[in-house]
């Protein structure tokens, strides 16, 4: 299909064509559901608004006629921005209103009363809209809704909130299409299932692929070193990247190193060259800020955190770096797109391995991304607390039938198999608690009228609507200097653990903790100081099965593409010891510093490794092992204890696992934490109250009570199912467990070496050890406590 | 100091600091409880709508009973914010009520008022503002300047040891008061580095956590925490 004649004049003046997939969405605009899969920089964009661009430019009509969607705020006001142009200079009559958390409440007050033709805006934000009574006469002329990166948000609840909304707005306006703008996905038809009114068919139209990436991993000049991920011994070699470059974006995997990173590089930056830093737990206006500058072009290279996996189009990033083995394959390939981000030119990304088993995760992840093979992450059926906060959502916008509900949800993907009982469960969940103590007759939320379901009392709806949304709060405390000036935030745990005096990263300065002064973290500028290590969220992804697979295979082919340093290491690792195979498990004792230790070669990521390793030494106290602790990385575990692991096959039992995982396994942290997210989203608990903050000095108490209250009174309870399922792929990953022992089947190669293995040496030298509750330990604390008694002089007190 | 708890003497008396957080006095057969906040939950539910699970009351209850059978207490003493409000107290649901019923068979029981629920509630036993038993006086919120031997709750103090996990409820002791932490189980904590709570004792002071042992650690001097400058 040729070019609206009325859009013709804007291709015409810069000298664009219209690409064949463009020509095509335009050409199938009239689909009910449309997928467009396509690599960065193909104009994916503006191939989902031309559509648009075209219908309203010969049929202009009042009202809300696209809306669109996308993860980030910033990509809705960017948009806005480009569709701007085009709407300007053609004097097309067209209005484009962008509405996030970010915009003003007059603003989305105008926007109700008077929709703009194109509304950009995010799942959080639509949802909000669709709980006003209101939201009926807003979409009832809707169009056309676009949903931008639906890769990113398919794999998050945020998706799952977002399609139930889709079910909601195709109930207002039946004629509604979809269109999903997605990324190159191992598995385009799954996220096509999601994309269209279920069981309806979506067509998927594939752009042409882009260039063949140019893939490299760092020459850093010397062997990365064994263990740790900052990647400090690269900062000159990436700093010569740089320096050769125009624009380059450094990767890391977690915000701590991002951090200690950025410190660092500034400590050997002899031209200072301009590098700012970006990552979610900094403030809005140094984010901001560093948009700003990328955009105008003043920065040489931002250190950053997934928060800029996605984002607004910079075409002068001519370089990605890489820093640490890349996890997935997909989110390398995501990442590599961010570079050269035009057709015709290829992306240019390179990788730095942080320590030698990161080497083989590098080299086997560039095989991947080459070979176009890509990691698949199966999420399962939507989960139920997303729903019970849509049933919520549904309730503030008025009365509804539970069967007309029930329907609607059902045309959702992520819910199209969503049995009545579930929704009956959290319908009850909503209304009553779903306790089976029946304790809240008089203060239900819901209430059953002439067959319809509706608030008991309407002023809850200002409530439901402050808990909207599906992103987690970890639990953060904003970083303050004394003047007041914010400077990012770190999680309250690692608030916790620090004392008047201690110094750690944020942005990267060196800050002194002063105090804690409500609920901010007072601090002052040390630059001379030597930072702790800053602990902050952000995401630790596990290595994916699929690159992990690949990662076995280097190690059994002794692969040639592997640097000499690495070889090396797996020969001699085969002399000492033996090396790990995908059907086999290794296992190697060894006594190391008047310790031993157990090294349990799963390669099942480091969640169910860290599982493992609860499960492990909670079996190793039964027997006797006296263990201290462990550590889990993507590849082993490493558990330290007291004595030595004579038999590890009993402790590998996969029934004894299952039935620990089921039984004792629920009074565990990880659990707890994820029973937190899901208590705040299926609204039984609010965002802040009374969650994990407190007021003042009005204390309010944890969600970890909550939740040990519920295991032992109303063990049935729905919120403690979804935790279950939810810990199980997620924290927790079982699945993961269960994946490797069917891999090893029982094989077991225990070697007995007299001291640590090369492969081993590693894990000795890893951080984050994971302490075990157990007699040694309380022990230890009772000790630990007794001396501190003593130097304090307090043991009159006593 | 049996195995798990932790003795010590406040002026002149002998106590024992219970790893759950109850206070024994052996001398005087009596036991005393903080901040046990019954009925949380309903007045949760009540006054924001927040259904919460509803077992707090049973909760707690089962972990006194576990106190009253090992102690044999003649006394208890609850000192204040017994019940999250009078209202609770009131709607205190029926099974509920008759375990504390059976709790209270055959002993005295003290209601020291708190500030959630000042006047007389509505179960047995004797109600007061304070109490004074072998130079030791129970009230519910600490005075500034009182008299050596005050034993208090009300601010449900927490803290936890650098280096081995999550601040735990604990007992603040100097060589004149005590406070005791919260014992109900919907309750949150304040740090014991609080200058709200840090304030109220001396330099130098213990905080017992409570947990499967009671364990004294020194509780950071005033002059270094909270300070403003």
């Amino acid at each position: 299909m040729d070019l609206p004649a009325r859009l013709a004049p804007f291709f015409a003046r810069r000298g664009w064509s219209l690409h064949r997939h463009q020509a095509e969405m335009l050409e199938r605009a009239e689909e009910p559901a449309l997928l467009l899969i396509a690599p960065t920089g193909a104009g994916k964009t503006l191939s989902g608004f031309l559509p648009t661009l075209a219908e309203l430019a010969e049929n202009p009509r009042p009202g809300l006629h696209t809306l669109y969607v996308s993860p980030l705020k910033a990509l809705a006001a960017d948009i806005r921005r480009n569709l701007l142009t085009p709407v300007e200079e053609l004097g097309l009559p067209i209005r484009i209103e962008d509405r996030t958390g970010d915009t003003s409440q007059a603003a989305r007050r105008r926007q109700r009363a008077d929709p703009p033709h194109i509304l950009l805006t995010t799942p959080e934000s639509l949802a909000l809209l669709l709980s006003y009574e209101d939201a009926p006469r807003i979409f009832e002329g809707l169009s056309r809704v676009v949903v931008d990166e639906i890769h990113a948000l398919a794999e998050s609840k945020r998706g799952d909130q977002l399609f139930l909304a889709l079910s909601r707005l195709q109930a207002l306006a039946p004629d509604l299409r979809r269109v999903g703008l997605s990324a190159t996905v191992d598995d385009p038809a799954e996220i096509a299932h999601l994309l269209a009114r279920s069981p309806d068919p979506c067509a998927i139209l594939h752009a042409d692929p882009g260039e063949r990436p140019d893939l490299s991993m760092l020459d850093a000049g010397r062997a990365p070193p064994w263990a740790g991920g900052a990647a400090l011994h690269a900062i000159p070699a990436v700093l010569e990247e740089v320096r050769r470059h125009r624009t380059t974006l450094i990767f890391h995997n977690t915000r701590a190193q991002a951090e200690i990173f950025f410190h660092n590089l500034w400590l050997q930056n002899d031209d200072a060259l301009p590098i700012a830093i970006h990552h979610g737990s900094l403030s809005r206006e140094q984010r901001t800020n560093v948009e700003a500058a990328m955009l105008r072009g003043d920065l040489r290279a931002i250190v950053c955190t997934g928060t800029l996996d996605l984002g607004i189009d910079w075409g002068n990033v001519d370089l990605v770096i890489q820093m640490g083995g890349p996890k997935y394959v997909k989110r390398l390939v995501q990442r590599i797109g961010r570079a050269n981000h035009r057709a015709g030119v290829p992306s240019k990304a390179i990788l730095v391995p942080a320590n030698r088993f990161e080497v083989l995760e590098c080299v086997a992840a560039i095989d991947a991304a080459l070979a176009g093979d890509l990691d698949g992450t199966p999420r399962g059926p939507g989960p139920l607390d997303v729903l019970c906060q849509h049933i919520l959502i549904r309730a503030c916008a008025g009365p509804f039938a539970a069967d007309d509900l029930y329907a609607e949800i059902r045309t959702a993907g992520p819910y199209a198999d969503l049995a009545r009982a579930d929704f009956e469960a959290c319908l009850d969940f909503c209304a009553t608690g779903g306790y089976a103590l029946k304790a809240y007759d008089r203060w239900r939320r819901l209430l059953l009228r002439d067959g319809f379901w509706q608030l008991r009392d309407p002023r809850a709806a200002k409530r439901i609507r402050m808990n909207i949304g599906t992103i987690e709060d970890t639990g953060t405390l904003s970083v303050r200097l004394r003047s007041g000036t914010h400077l990012g935030e770190v999680e309250e745990y690692f608030a916790s653990t620090l004392t008047p005096g201690d110094t750690f990263l944020i942005g990267g300065q060196v800050v002194r903790f002063e105090g804690l002064k409500e609920m901010t973290v007072e601090v002052t500028r040390r630059p001379d100081a030597t930072p702790r290590v800053g602990r902050f969220g952000g995401g630790k992804f596990p290595t994916s099965v699929a690159l992990t697979r690949r990662i076995l295979d280097l190690i059994r082919q002794s692969s040639p593409d592997l640097p000499r340093h690495t070889a090396d290491w797996l020969a001699l690792q085969a002399r000492v010891s033996r090396l790990p195979r995908a059907e086999r498990m290794l296992v190697e004792t060894f006594e190391a510093e008047d310790r031993w230790h157990a090294a349990f070669w799963g390669f099942a990521g480091w969640n169910a490794h860290q599982t493992l390793g609860l499960l492990l030494t909670h079996r190793m106290e039964a027997q006797g092992l006296d263990p201290l602790g462990f550590v889990a990385t993507d590849y082993a575990l490493l558990v330290t204890g007291l004595r030595e692991v004579e038999d590890p096959g009993s402790l590998l039992d996969p029934r004894d696992l299952r039935e620990g995982f089921e039984t004792w396994l629920q009074g565990n942290a990880v659990m707890k934490r994820t029973f937190r997210g899901v208590a705040t989203i299926a609204g039984l608990i609010e965002k802040n109250l009374p969650g994990s903050r407190k007021t003042g000095r009005q204390a309010t108490f944890s969600t970890d009570i909550l939740y040990d209250t519920l295991v032992k009174y109303d063990p049935g309870h729905l919120l403690l199912r979804v935790t279950r399922e939810e810990a199980q792929r997620g924290l927790v990953d079982f699945g993961r467990i269960e994946e490797m022992l069917s891999r090893i089947q029982g094989r077991l190669d225990h070697v007995r070496a007299p001291h640590v293995t090369p492969l081993a040496a590693p894990l000795l030298l890893e951080r984050g050890r994971v302490p075990v509750e157990g007699r040694g330990r309380e022990r230890l604390m009772a000790e630990q406590a007794a001396r501190l008694l003593e130097e304090a002089g307090l043991e009159d007190l006593t | 100091m049996n195995g798990t708890a932790f003795s010590f003497t406040l002026n002149g008396t002998a106590a024992v600091a219970l790893p759950s957080g109850a206070l024994l006095l052996p001398s005087e057969r009596l036991l005393c409880i903080s901040d046990l906040h019954l009925g949380k939950s309903e007045r949760m539910a009540r006054r924001r709508g927040v259904m919460l699970p509803p077992y707090e009351t049973r909760a707690t209850l089962d972990r006194l009973a576990l106190d009253l059978d090992a102690t044999q207490p003649a006394c208890v003493v609850a000192l204040g914010d017994s019940f999250d409000d009078l209202a609770a107290s009131e709607a205190l649901d029926p099974e509920d009520r008759a375990r504390l019923v059976a709790l209270q068979d055959g002993r005295r029981w003290i209601w020291i008022e708190g500030n959630h629920d000042a006047g007389p509630n509505a179960q047995d036993g004797e109600g007061h503002a304070s109490l004074t038993v072998a130079g030791l006086t129970f009230r519910h919120i600490a005075e500034p300047g009182a008299a050596p031997g005050e034993v208090s709750g009300h601010y449900h103090p927490k803290f936890g040891l650098p280096g081995f996990g999550d601040r735990r409820p604990c007992f603040l002791l100097d060589a004149s008061r005590l406070v005791l932490p919260a014992y109900g189980t919907y309750t949150g904590g304040l740090d014991a580095r609080d200058p709200a709570l840090r304030s109220l004792l001396a330099d130098r002071a213990l905080a017992i956590l409570t947990g499967s042992r009671a364990i004294p650690v020194p509780l950071p001097g005033a002059q270094r925490v909270g300070q403003r400058v």
